[in-house]
């Protein structure tokens, strides 16, 4: 009995973070606003639901199992949502008229494809006075 | 009320209307990129929609189909930015 219960408010959970997801998906205004929806909230809802059929089961082998899929999930996606957002970036896509920093501006050379750190401007500042 | 009862009216439903939210932003998708992060959160919905019918049905084989599919996942969305990055060049 108290297991069911459990199971029923993880999977419930679980689905509204899902749902916030795919409404942040519809009502954020840009790009990478809509990354950050995607990789925070689908990732603890996905956990939350996996979690809740691991108690259900009730079985060591699947709990492992489902373990290393929460594991696998919460590895790749601060993974591809990094490569997303690289891509838009370098495809020239808008930030929100609203944003308030742009930390890449002037940085970014299209036609070597390469980037310039902070870091790097100040050696080539520094070099001329050695 | 049961938890099979509560799976079947709370859980799947509010599932589905997630994946046509999704579904909307797939087709409206201003540009590539959009389109790609929404087939993504489409995939990651549907191992949700694999957990809850593992619970539902009782069957924990159809986990390892959410193990294979979050590698595709992950697989899909890397292959769509390197073949984007490589148009732009």
């Amino acid at each position: 009995m108290i297991t069911e219960v459990i199971v029923g408010i993880l999977a419930f959970s679980g689905t509204l973070f899902v749902l916030f997801a795919a409404v942040g998906m519809v009502r954020m205004p840009d790009t990478y606003l809509r990354i950050s929806v995607t990789t925070k909230a689908a990732t603890l809802g996905i956990g939350l639901l996996l979690m809740a059929a691991a108690i259900h089961s009730y079985d060591i082998a699947i709990f492992a199992k489902v373990l290393v899929i929460i594991l696998f999930i919460l590895l790749t996606a601060p993974v591809s949502a990094h490569l997303i957002g690289r891509t838009s970036y370098f495809s020239g896509v808008k930030l929100w008229q609203d944003s308030v920093m742009d930390d890449l501006e002037g940085k970014y050379n299209s036609s070597t494809d390469t980037l310039n750190s902070g870091e790097q401007e100040e050696e080539i500042k520094n070099k001329p006075k050695n | 009320m049961t938890l099979l009862d509560f799976i079947y009216y709370f859980v799947l439903p509010i599932l589905s209307i997630s994946v046509i939210l999704i579904f909307i932003r797939f087709i409206k998708g201003p540009n590539m990129v959009d389109r790609i992060i929404a087939l993504d959160l489409i995939v990651t919905t549907g191992i949700g929609f694999i957990s809850a019918y593992s619970i539902l049905y009782n069957q924990p084989a159809f986990l390892d189909v959410a193990m294979i599919l979050a590698l595709i996942a992950f697989l899909g969305t890397v292959a769509f930015t390197y073949y984007i990055q490589q148009k732009n060049k």
